[in-house]
């Protein structure tokens, strides 16, 4: 019976890849033509930076969702590592410093994720959710409610400001590089392989030899790393570092990975949907925003959206495998 | 079951203790007055606890508990703000309607939806707390414009003892009969041990998931408007984050995550630890923002405290059986 539903899969995900890209360019066309400066090069600017925080971070979170983890913790990391970076920054560290070292605190909190789960044989969730709620913590208790602002120009500029050359922000282009490799690593290489075997059955995968602890607790190490690389971007982009900075980002995060066709209990997705995902639910919100429809209405849309991608596709199987064996029955 | 006993004895242990060294610290902290306020507050996170209890025993999360009560604690004093004529029994019945609401739909996405609890309450934690807002659209209600019998009500003592933490324990008396005493209560811990034992032995468990959630989210609902009575001012973020809290409490008070074991008289106690400590490290000057540093880390050991447990008992399980069966579990880590 298990068997069943798997072998139907490659088409079905092809499909809700194809209906997911279609969605994204029908959305993209009905905001350019219903809503007001949403099709102007300095929205489309906007548009992308937004898109810069939730992609990067979507991207070793959709590697975790791939194994059959779930990492909450992230935009707790992205808090903290923001707060360290003010503080670091206050006392006169140069900034180049101050970046490695935030990344490199990231790394570290990753790997706490990652020793609970595979070390101690804890569940992610509630080993992140747990994680959520400390670093959060520690970044109040690093920098309380005060905001450090005083970042050179030069720096912020390059994180937030218009773009270099053409339309498209630097930040955009190293994350949409760093979602090529990691769609070169999931699809094209043994270790992707590896992630999709631990993710279907981690029994099988390490009897087949695969170190699945060992992978596991790199990825959280990486996500953490990523995390922390988006509390700079993040601190940078808005000239401010905040212990509440991405506060709730793993919503968008998680809703962003699911609604990119990555299925929660883990083996199976493609990095292409969650790209397409980033940013169907970044340019909703942003037509929804020009729009003038209130912040808290986008709430409700970016959770009922998180909602529905995770019970589409059960739905859509569930149709096609009843309409599969009324065939079979006459 | 039977570990359960020492894991609340433990929490009981601790919760003196740090009473103990905070009394030593400051001796007003054993007052009449702050041990009522004290009660009051741990109240509203114990009845949030008890449901908890409810929904992590069938191995699932009610992460939406913390916007369904700022939804029901909003609904509530808006009722009788704008018709403060209205029965107080009846506008506790509108409050808890509002979370059995929130918990009906919930439970019908997960059993019917065939996803993980975890997903779908991430979801509708933010639906629920974006329909608050819109609700609000930005207003607060405040002492002043609710009536007075129900402000009574969030202060109101019996014997000395707060009326809110009487009806707290109530419900934590009511869940525990249920849980232990009612073959619907006792197939939960079924159901949360070995799901498809459970179904293997007619347990209807989609029911029985269900009816958890209706439950967690009424109790939430009801939670709403303690809070409201409690606080007199009332604005849509009522509750924001609180599920942390309410997460941590049972998993302290010895609820395994994973389903299947604990008691509802152990998530009351972690609440009242819980409660405790925020109170504690005020009395002992400690900076606020170490609360929610404390909470996390508090998951994280109770977690890592109740693997340590299993393991342990798993060992000595095959000891005495002379079988090395837990063997795969043990190397899990490597």
């Amino acid at each position: 019976m298990a068997a069943e539903p798997r072998s139907a899969l490659p088409g079905a995900l092809r499909r809700w890849d194809t209906a997911l890209i279609a969605t994204l360019l029908l959305v993209t066309l009905a905001a350019a033509l219903l809503v007001d400066g949403f099709a102007t090069g300095r929205n489309t600017q906007f548009l992308l930076l937004d898109a810069v925080a939730v992609g990067l971070v979507a991207l070793p979170v959709t590697l975790i969702i791939v194994t059959g983890e779930i990492d909450l913790s992230v935009a707790s990391t992205l808090g903290l590592c923001s707060a360290v970076m003010g503080q670091l920054w206050l006392s006169g560290w140069p900034l180049e410093l101050v970046v490695l070292a935030v990344v490199a605190l990231g790394a570290v909190l990753g790997a706490v994720n990652g020793l609970f789960v595979t070390g101690f044989g804890l569940p992610a969730l509630a080993v992140t959710i747990g994680t959520l709620a400390a670093y959060r913590g520690l970044a109040f208790v690093v920098l309380g409610d005060r905001a450090v602002a005083d970042f050179p120009r030069q720096w912020t500029d390059a994180a937030g400001g218009t773009a270099p050359a053409g339309a498209i922000p630097a930040a955009m282009l190293i994350t949409a590089l760093a979602a090529a490799g990691c769609a070169v690593l999931l699809h094209a290489t043994p270790l992707g392989r590896a992630l999709f075997a631990i993710g279907n059955n981690a029994e099988a995968a390490r009897f087949s030899g695969i170190a699945v602890a060992r992978t596991k607790f790199w990825l959280f190490v990486g996500c953490g790393a990523v995390s922390g690389l988006a509390g700079v971007f993040w601190t940078l982009r808005y000239a401010s570092a905040r212990a509440d900075n991405g506060q709730g980002l793993e919503l968008a995060v998680v809703a962003a990975v699911l609604l990119g066709g990555v299925s929660i209990f883990g083996g199976r997705g493609t990095l292409a949907g969650v790209c397409a995902g980033v940013l169907l639910l970044v340019t909703l919100r942003n037509a929804l925003q020009l729009a003038d429809v209130p912040a808290d209405t986008l709430d409700i849309v970016t959770g009922s959206l998180l909602i529905v991608s995770v019970i589409a596709p059960r739905a859509l199987s569930g149709l096609r495998q009843r309409r599969r064996s009324r065939a079979t029955r006459t | 079951m039977s570990r359960a006993h020492p894991r609340e004895l433990g929490v009981l242990a601790a919760l003196v203790l740090l009473v103990a060294v905070t009394a030593a610290a400051n001796s007003r902290f054993l007052s009449g007055q702050s041990i009522r306020d004290l009660l009051l507050s741990a109240a509203v996170l114990t009845v949030l606890a008890a449901g908890q209890t409810i929904v992590v025993l069938t191995r699932n999360i009610d992460l939406s508990v913390g916007s369904v009560l700022g939804l029901s604690a909003f609904g509530t004093a808006d009722l009788l703000s704008a018709a403060p004529g209205t029965p107080l029994p009846l506008a506790a019945l509108a409050g808890i309607a509002v979370g059995a609401l929130c918990g009906a739909l919930n439970g019908a996405l997960i059993s019917y939806g065939g996803v993980p609890a975890l997903v779908i309450t991430l979801g509708t934690l933010y639906v629920f707390r974006g329909i608050a807002h819109s609700w609000a659209a930005g207003r607060q209600i405040n002492a002043a414009d609710l009536p007075r019998p129900f402000l009574n009500l969030g202060t109101a003592t019996v014997a000395g003892i707060p009326v809110l933490a009487l009806l707290a324990t109530a419900v934590v008396l009511a869940v525990a009969v249920w849980l232990h005493s009612y073959r619907s209560g006792r197939e939960l811990y079924a159901i949360g041990s070995e799901p498809a034992a459970a179904a293997r032995a007619g347990i209807p468990a989609g029911r029985r998931v269900r009816t958890a959630f209706l439950l967690s989210g009424s109790l939430a609902g009801l939670a709403g408007v303690l809070y409201a009575a409690r606080y007199g001012t009332v604005d849509a973020t009522a509750g924001q984050g609180l599920e942390l809290q309410v997460v941590a409490a049972v998993v302290v008070g010895g609820v395994a995550i994973f389903g299947g074991s604990g008691t509802v008289l152990g998530a009351a106690l972690g609440a009242l630890l819980l409660t405790c400590i925020g109170t504690s490290l005020a009395v002992l000057r400690v900076d606020p923002f170490w609360q929610q540093a404390v909470v996390g880390a508090l998951i994280l050991a109770a977690i890592g405290l109740d693997r340590l447990l299993t393991a342990r008992l798993a060992a000595r399980a095959a000891r005495t059986a002379g079988a090395v069966r837990t063997a795969p579990e043990v190397s899990r880590g490597s």
